[in-house]
């Protein structure tokens, strides 16, 4: 049983090519996945996210709720304003990255990937005991549609009067696109300017369809999932379930900066501090490149000079904008400077890489 | 639903063979392409190398996954298709023409493979 998304009639007509992703029918690719990577970098892309998780909390302790149960100071954000943050086990594990909006003072939404989002739902409302909040899983009723690359504000102005200048990098607003109201956000997982915009499923397509009509002067094309990998992994963004795991702390992914410890107490706190303050060497995730076009791929080991298995590849591709292949992966501490030569086991070779600073693409200024 | 030209024959593997005068042309079927997604790397065999009938004698990698490529038929590997391996994309744009990958000099008996309409039936019951 897969759920489709309520844009799944839209998809079927532009002729995608459909992957069951969490429980979820969506779009892979529509035609193909370079040439809807470059439109992203070059113009502008169209992605229908609507298996992500949307979790609202409402009530006057829904700041003190999030600072709790999350690893953020959520009570620092003002409203309008969205943060990166991480949930995690009473272990430090990763039970999952989020984006959390800040609607108002007693507010807030927060964004869960598919795969997790359930859990993430059933951990907030355990953790939200004794706190005067209300906790609602609005996933199933909520679509979520990205403009994404340098077009999307050129694109987005044409169905919205909304002040996209003022609108900031990870800020939100209220706003009214194509006739229906939306939650207008500047975030998205691409590494380009861009927008997401969270509505009522039932009025999805109208939101879709007019921003196809305002994007075709723009070069904006329909985007599948496919190619939001590999932007992603181009940004040097992590990807749950690769980078990110149960058995992984924030510090482990090179994000402990998300973990605010300036708040009270909250699950994994006591284990995080362990970890930030720990000597033993750990692995810690870098950013590798290679020349030629065989990519390393998750779960390739990573190898040392002198051929011992050292580390394993989480994510990598070929990289469509730089046009050489590209991985993140775990490796000792001691070979985690950029510069280090290693080398990845590619199908029993041993293809030479390099350690480089993250991220692999960063759009220009 | 790209057509499945009658003219060649095909594999399990969803490879193509254009049987000539004892040679064997041999590619990915559209079917094929299309699941791939796009083809980023190919890697062949040195002309005059030996291919044996079912074992691997490349690979093709898409950006999403990586494939072995399986000899067909038995034989001298007589041509590789240079162009495809400095252009990936020909397996994607042309996978019945400029998007083949080797001739292969048979070595012994042509071994049996799929018609056309076999191979149609093959692939419309993996879309059932």
């Amino acid at each position: 049983m897969s759920t489709p998304s309520p844009l799944h009639a839209v998809h079927e007509a532009l002729g995608a090519s459909f992957t069951d992703f969490a429980g979820w029918t969506m779009p892979l690719r529509y035609g193909s996945q370079l040439a809807e990577h470059e439109a992203v970098r070059t113009a502008a892309g169209l992605f229908d996210l609507s298996h992500m998780g949307e979790i609202v909390l409402t009530g006057p302790d829904a700041a003190a709720t999030l600072d709790y149960a999350l690893v953020g100071k959520l009570s620092a954000v003002k409203p309008g304003r969205a943060r990166y943050t991480m949930v995690c086990g009473g272990d430090g594990g990763v039970l999952d990255d989020l984006v959390v909006y800040r609607l108002a003072d007693d507010e807030y939404m927060v964004v869960a990937n598919a795969a997790n989002a359930a859990a993430v739902a059933d951990a907030l409302a355990e953790r939200a005991a004794g706190f005067d909040v209300e906790v609602a899983d609005r996933s199933a009723a909520t679509a979520l549609i990205a403009v994404q690359g340098p077009r999307s504000a050129a694109i987005l102005a044409q169905v919205t009067d909304a002040d996209l200048g003022a609108l900031k990098y990870y800020a939100s607003a209220p706003a009214v696109a194509a006739g229906v109201d939306v939650l207008l956000a500047r975030t998205g997982y691409t590494g380009e300017d861009g927008f997401e915009l969270y509505v009522a499923g039932e009025r999805a397509p109208e939101v879709w369809r007019a921003l196809t009509d305002a994007g075709a002067a723009h070069g904006l094309v329909p985007c599948g999932l496919a190619c939001r990998d590999t932007l992603r992994l181009e940004a040097g963004m992590p990807l749950y379930g690769n980078e990110l795991d149960a058995t992984r702390t924030p510090f482990d992914a090179a994000l402990g900066r998300v973990v605010k410890f300036d708040k009270g107490d909250f699950v994994g706190r006591a284990a995080l501090e362990r970890r930030r303050d720990a000597d033993v060497p750990e692995k810690v995730l870098v950013g590798l490149v290679a020349e030629g076009r065989r990519s390393p791929r998750h779960g390739y080991p990573v190898l040392a000079a002198d051929g011992t298995e050292v580390g394993t590849v989480t994510s990598g591709s070929l990289s469509p904008t730089l046009g050489h292949p590209i991985a993140l992966a775990y490796v000792p501490t001691a070979v985690s400077a950029p510069g280090t030569a290693l080398s990845v086991d590619i199908r029993g070779t041993a293809v030479p890489v390099e350690v480089v600073a993250l991220p692999f693409y960063q759009r220009p200024a | 639903m790209s057509s499945i030209p009658e003219n060649l024959a095909y594999t399990q593997e969803h490879e193509w063979v254009d049987l000539t005068d004892g040679v064997a042309t041999v590619g990915v079927t559209a079917y094929a392409a299309e699941q791939l997604g796009d083809v980023v790397y190919v890697q062949l065999p040195e002309v005059g190398a030996t291919a044996t009938e079912g074992e691997s004698f490349g690979e093709i990698e898409s950006t999403k996954s990586v494939s072995e490529l399986f000899a067909p038929v038995a034989g001298e590997v007589v041509e590789v298709n240079e162009a495809v391996v400095d252009a990936p994309e020909h397996v994607n744009n042309d996978p019945y023409g400029d998007g083949w990958l080797v001739r292969i000099r048979l070595a012994g008996d042509a071994p049996e493979l799929l018609s056309a309409t076999d191979y149609t039936k093959l692939t419309t019951e993996g879309d059932a």
